[in-house]
């Protein structure tokens, strides 16, 4: 909304600066986006100039020598204007002007002649369109006026970003009001208390009528009847304001509507009234698929929850949201109907969202306008109509209207404003801002009863709303105190699991992988990309009905494609190894976590959570971790490598994770592994297959995916019990046992742990030899074990005892020991 | 009869001299043989002692032990200095050139500037009495908006340019029935009839105030970080994906100047220790009153001008910069949840709601909030 400052001090001026009122109305009413300036910075040597003579300049067929009459002196000026003839009233510009663009004015030779400043257009001042002929003032003021007496040509002009529940400050004396509130300068009567005189003939109902089809989608719709009208352009005041205001000018009637409802924030629409049948309309709801072309020059369909203004032949109107061509006013109207009509707000909103047309008119409409303001615009427009058509107003207002919504009266109790707000406002205080505000107030010692004016009825219906109403315009700014709250009967903490999904972040972050945040929104065709195939539930993701791009359609059904995507970017950008995680959320229509709780897709409230969101970890790498120095060659970033980062993972949580060979569609067949919790599958870990790698052109990647629910929730964390682990010394041995190639390492761990009891604390595996020694299709793995008893030092006969038994189960798997 | 106790002093004399001019372990050793070894004159005195008379016996005994604790004294002496040469000798040889690079330690990785500005801010909460919680991204219309005292229809449902899931794509076991929605005290014009129950994807985190309250009887103070949408194109401040954080302190006392206070509080935490902040009336439809909070600028320190006169382009030369929206929570919100202890008139609070990108970016300098998503690691390596 903009606010031309000349038109806002016509109905109250608080004698602030631009910037200074700007300020106030940001801490006290809106938003103010920004300061403008429409027109010429200064109106310093802008004048009226009476044209006395016009001759052809000798040299240029295109431009004439004027003597110009501006106060005291009379001037040379060369204007180009065809229009320009002796008697007229022009603005001049005087040398040392400062034109709209910021150029200063001077004396100029145009072939040959000097000319002593300048004859304005109505562009050259930024006032209007008209570029071809200089401005011709209408009135009659003295040669040498400033020009600024006679127009808001150099305007200051506030561009508020009003907030949708302030309809009112849509309109200049709305915003006015909300000056007069915050600061106590005077407000003056409103536009609207005044009606033009009605000199037409007849009643209004003798040249139209009005049939409302459905009141409660128009609970009102005014009409009224002027005729002997004559189309013109607006007076050049007008044409100033509005182009201020940031509207086009058109004609007189036209700029009447806008002008009334730049004032009042009600919009109107003029109907020729010869073009409408017998001056019938029909407000109804469309047809489905009805047609019509807007004033825009659009043809556009309706559904059947749009309403129409039509008329016996067709529609001829928008409701609230754009006029047709069909009874558009042009050059020939005489006789204009002017409509001033109530619409359901929440039915605009609508309309104008499906046909992707949004006007003046409906971004008012749509915040829904009491039913009261039409007769306030009709009575702003009917006098302009009068003054600047020569229209006469036809006696009587048509007038359709559903029953007035009830009046609404709200009491604030000054203590309740006190509580809620945390600082006081004396009751009288609350009263004065309440009535600057136009509520009709009463005080009952310390309440008071308001009611609530039609500009705000659809904002204020309860105390809070009055509450807002008197802080705001107290000034929280200067009065609010900073306290905090002493209401809290718990302290504040991170649960266990926030707290370990952090360090499980950590433990990722400390092992030189980088935490990144990609978007959840994928392309449809990620599953494809990932070889996923159907019948997987990650192939089928949770759509978007309305995605802005393909691209970002489709919830993500696993972390790995982001971290492929990142992968490629950086490779792309010359780095040379990444390594990545994601802490962050899967989605799919339905699934359950063993662990539950927010990080296993499990949140608070009585409904539970439409699809399923388990918190996920996964990580990737592409290209040696660490970087090769003079001492260490790089390393390969292969499956083990990342174990090795799966462990210390496993480690920091406490946690013991068991990997079982398991093909995954995008995971290398022979280096793909499950990753069990507790006996529950929490994730995968492998080496990214080739096909996906050349999908992301990329050689060759590892990843591994974790739900950290069940991680967590099988860690000890917090739950660690001590055990003497230093009073009595423990046994360490060595041993290398040798097995058929096909025997699982961990199978191998498992047999020497059973065999070892309760004694073996536990079993490494260091080393693994393949060779002649231990002969074809048979591998030696190399184990340290550690013996220890809690409450005693072993001896040399008990651990040999237990490596007798773990010879036992060894064989049980045909392994030996060697010896 | 020689004279023995001349001799034991000349044998200190030779023996300590012998002693102190050994170079070497080897030297040393020799020393002490000869005069300390079984065949060693001091040795023989001491032997011989019995067969002196016995008037000497006593005196002479007496120098002999003296003189061979002092050598073998002198000897360990020697034989340390010895060994701290010798040591000495092997470090100059063990010398490197310590102008090569070191080895590298195993990388640490950086993060996200997001992730560490959500860490701050949970922090800087718990540390003021709060909770974590977290809440579903696919996310009920009902909590997202009805109970928010949007009702359908709403301007402000429609403003906020929602994504929403394609039910098909959802399992239809999950599916939830229509909630029931309640009348807003007629303050948002005519009545409409309600709109289709859908499923969206959250448009910010303020559907937890109602799951929270929901779950919990007052009093109720809580943080919600999390990832919102909305179908706002990419450009330098906006993304249809971004993260914010709700807050929410209900309880039976709780004001606006609270509010004021622990956004104070926030500001300083995350801004630096001068900062205040300033409210301004907002709209929102689930707080009222509403205000938009502006932090003093960390640049120009409020003034708008930077050091040298020129306008601060980050407050844009206002001295304050907006980073969030809130306000007390508006009565109808209680309204759905006052069978679990939310009575409007006994209880009362605030609820605020920022965007992390937002105060990343300002905090950091950070000029386009897609620099977030791309996570280039040069980038990433500037926020460890």
């Amino acid at each position: 909304m903009r606010v031309p400052y000349s038109w806002l001090r016509e109905y109250c001026a608080p004698g602030l600066e631009i910037e200074e009122l700007a300020d106030l109305l940001a801490l006290r009413t809106t938003e103010v986006e920004r300061i403008l300036r429409v027109g010429p910075p200064s109106s310093d040597a802008f004048v009226v100039g009476r044209v006395l003579s016009v001759e052809r300049h000798p040299d240029a067929d295109r431009l004439s020598v004027c003597e110009v009459e501006t106060g005291e002196s009379t001037r040379t000026i060369v204007c180009g204007a065809p229009n320009v003839a002796a008697g007229q009233l022009v603005p001049v510009a005087l040398p040392g002007a400062v034109m709209p663009g910021g150029e200063e004015l001077g004396r100029a030779k145009l072939r040959g002649v000097t000319s002593d400043g300048m004859i304005l257009s109505e562009a050259e001042l930024q006032m209007g369109e008209d570029e071809d002929g200089i401005a011709v003032l209408e009135s009659t003021p003295a040669p040498g006026t400033p020009l600024d007496e006679l127009l808001p040509f150099a305007e200051q002009v506030l561009e508020l970003e009003v907030s949708s529940n302030r309809v009112d400050c849509f309109g200049v004396y709305g915003v006015a009001r909300e000056v007069h509130a915050f600061t106590g300068a005077p407000l003056a009567p409103a536009p609207w208390e005044e009606d033009a005189e009605a000199e037409g003939t007849g009643q209004a109902s003798d040249y139209a009528s009005v049939k409302v089809e459905v009141p409660e989608l128009c609970p009102r719709f005014t009409a009224r009847v002027f005729t002997d009208v004559t189309i013109g352009p607006s007076p050049l005041w007008l044409k100033a304001l509005l182009v201020a205001a940031g509207q086009r000018p058109i004609n007189n009637v036209v700029d009447i509507t806008n002008y009334a409802m730049l004032l009042t924030s009600q919009p109107l629409h003029a109907f020729d009234l010869d073009r409408v049948p017998d001056g019938a309309l029909i407000i109804r709801t469309a047809a489905d698929s009805e047609r019509m072309t807007t004033l825009d020059g659009v043809e556009r369909t309706f559904d059947a929850e749009s309403v129409l203004v039509c008329d016996r032949n067709g529609p001829s109107g928008i409701a609230g949201i754009m006029g047709g061509q069909v009874s558009e006013v042009s050059d020939s109207t005489t006789a204009v109907l002017l409509e001033v009509a109530t619409w359901n707000g929440v039915n605009i909103l609508r309309t104008s969202r499906r046909l992707g047309l949004r006007s003046e008119a409906s971004n008012r409409f749509e915040k829904q306008l009491h039913p009261d303001l039409t007769m306030y615009a009709q009575r702003v427009a009917s006098r302009l109509m009068v003054e600047l058509c020569g229209a006469k107003l036809v006696p009587g207002t048509i007038d359709v209207a559903a029953d007035p919504p009830p009046p609404r009266v709200v009491t604030l109790r000054a203590g309740r404003a006190e509580a809620l707000l945390g600082m006081r406002i004396e009751p009288e205080l609350c009263a004065a801002y309440l009535e600057r505000l136009g509520f009709a107030v009463e005080r009952e010692d310390d309440a008071l009863t308001a009611e609530v004016p039609p500009h705000r009825y659809y904002d204020v219906g309860r105390e809070a709303d009055l509450i807002e109403e008197v802080g705001r315009i107290h000034g929280y700014d200067e009065h609010l105190p900073a306290t905090l709250p002493h209401a809290s009967s718990r302290g504040g903490r991170l649960t266990r699991e926030q707290v370990l999904r952090r360090r499980a972040e950590d433990v990722l972050r400390d092992s030189g992988y980088d935490a990144i945040v990609t978007l959840s929104l994928v392309d449809p065709a990620l599953p494809g990309r990932l070889r996923l195939p159907d019948g997987d539930l990650r192939a089928a993701p949770i759509r978007v009905s309305n995605p802005l791009s393909v691209e970002h359609s489709e919830l993500r059904t696993t972390l790995l494609g982001s971290l492929l995507d990142v992968a490629r970017y950086n490779l792309a950008r010359g780095a040379e190894r990444v390594a990545l995680f994601e802490s962050g959320r899967v989605y799919v229509a339905e699934g359950e976590s063993v662990a539950g709780g927010p990080l296993g897709g499990e949140f608070a409230g009585e409904r539970p959570a439409p699809a399923f969101e388990a918190h996920c970890l996964a990580a990737l790498a592409v290209g040696s971790l660490r970087a090769p120095s003079w001492r260490d060659p790089a390393r390969p970033n292969d499956f083990f490598a990342l174990k090795g980062v799966l462990d210390a993972l496993a480690a920091q949580l406490g946690v013991e994770l068991v990997l079982e060979p398991e093909a995954h569609p995008f995971l290398h067949p022979g280096r793909a592994a499950r990753v069990l919790v507790a006996g529950d599958e929490a994730g995968w870990l492998g080496e990214v297959h080739p096909l996906v790698c050349r999908e992301w052109d990329l050689d060759r990647a590892t990843a591994f995916q974790l739900h950290l629910a069940e991680l967590i929730a099988a860690s000890p964390y917090g739950a660690e019990h001590y055990e003497d682990v230093t009073t009595y010394p423990a046994v360490h041995q060595d041993l290398a046992i040798v097995v058929d190639e096909d025997v699982p390492a961990a199978r191998v761990r498992g047999a020497v742990l059973a065999g070892g009891g309760d004694l073996l604390r536990s079993a490494a595996i260091f080393d693994l030899y393949r060779g002649e020694q231990v002969g074809e299709g048979r591998k030696s793995l190399a184990l340290r074990l550690e013996f220890r008893a809690p409450d005693r030092t072993l001896t040399d006969e008990e651990v040999a005892g237990r490596r007798e038994a773990i010879k036992n189960t060894l064989g049980e798997i045909g392994g030996t020991l060697r010896e | 009869m020689p004279d023995v106790q001349g001799r034991i002093e000349e044998l200190r004399r030779e023996g300590e001299e012998a002693i102190a001019s050994a170079s070497d372990a080897a030297a040393l050793e020799e020393a002490r043989v000869r005069y300390l070894g079984r065949k060693a004159e001091l040795t023989q005195i001491l032997r011989g002692i019995a067969e002196l008379p016995a008037a000497e016996r006593g005196p002479v005994g007496s120098s002999a032990n003296q003189l061979r604790e002092a050598l073998e004294a002198s000897i360990a002496g020697r034989g340390a200095e010895i060994q701290a040469g010798e040591l000495e000798r092997e470090l100059r040889a063990e010398a490197v050139d310590v102008t090569l690079p070191g080895s590298p330690v195993a990388p640490r990785g950086s993060r996200n500037l997001l992730i560490r500005t959500m860490r701050e801010i949970e922090d800087v909460f718990v540390g003021l009495g709060y909770r974590v919680m977290e809440g579903p991204e696919v996310e009920l219309d009902y909590y997202n908006f009805t109970a928010l005292n949007h009702p359908p229809g709403h301007p402000a449902r429609m403003a906020q340019d929602t994504f929403y899931v394609d039910p098909e794509s959802l399992d239809a076991a999950l599916r939830i029935e229509p909630a029931p929605t309640r009348p807003s005290e007629e303050v948002s014009g005519p009545a409409l009839p309600p709109g289709p129950e859908d499923v969206v994807l959250r448009t910010h985190t303020s559907p937890m105030q109602v799951r929270s309250m929901e779950a919990a009887e007052p009093p109720i103070m809580i943080i919600v970080p999390g990832r919102c949408y909305r179908s706002d194109p990419f450009d330098a401040t906006h993304s249809p994906i971004f993260h914010q954080v709700e807050g929410l302190a209900v309880g039976e006392s709780i004001t606006l100047a609270d509010l004021k206070g622990t956004l104070d509080e926030f500001a300083r935490a995350i801004f630096g220790p001068e900062r205040e902040t300033r409210f301004r009336p907002g709209f929102f439809p689930f707080t009222e009153p509403s205000v938009e909070v502006d932090v003093s600028c960390f640049r120009c320190g409020g003034s708008g001008e930077l050091a040298d006169g020129s306008r601060d382009p980050l407050c844009k030369g206002i001295g304050w910069i907006e980073i969030l929206g809130s306000g007390m929570v508006d009565p109808n919100v209680y309204g759905f949840v006052a069978d679990r202890g939310y009575d409007p008139e006994r209880i009362q609070g605030f609820a605020f709601g920022m965007g992390i990108e937002r105060i990343a970016m300002l905090k950091h300098g950070v000029p386009d909030l897609r620099k977030f998503f791309d996570n280039d690691v040069r980038v990433l390596e500037q926020f460890r």
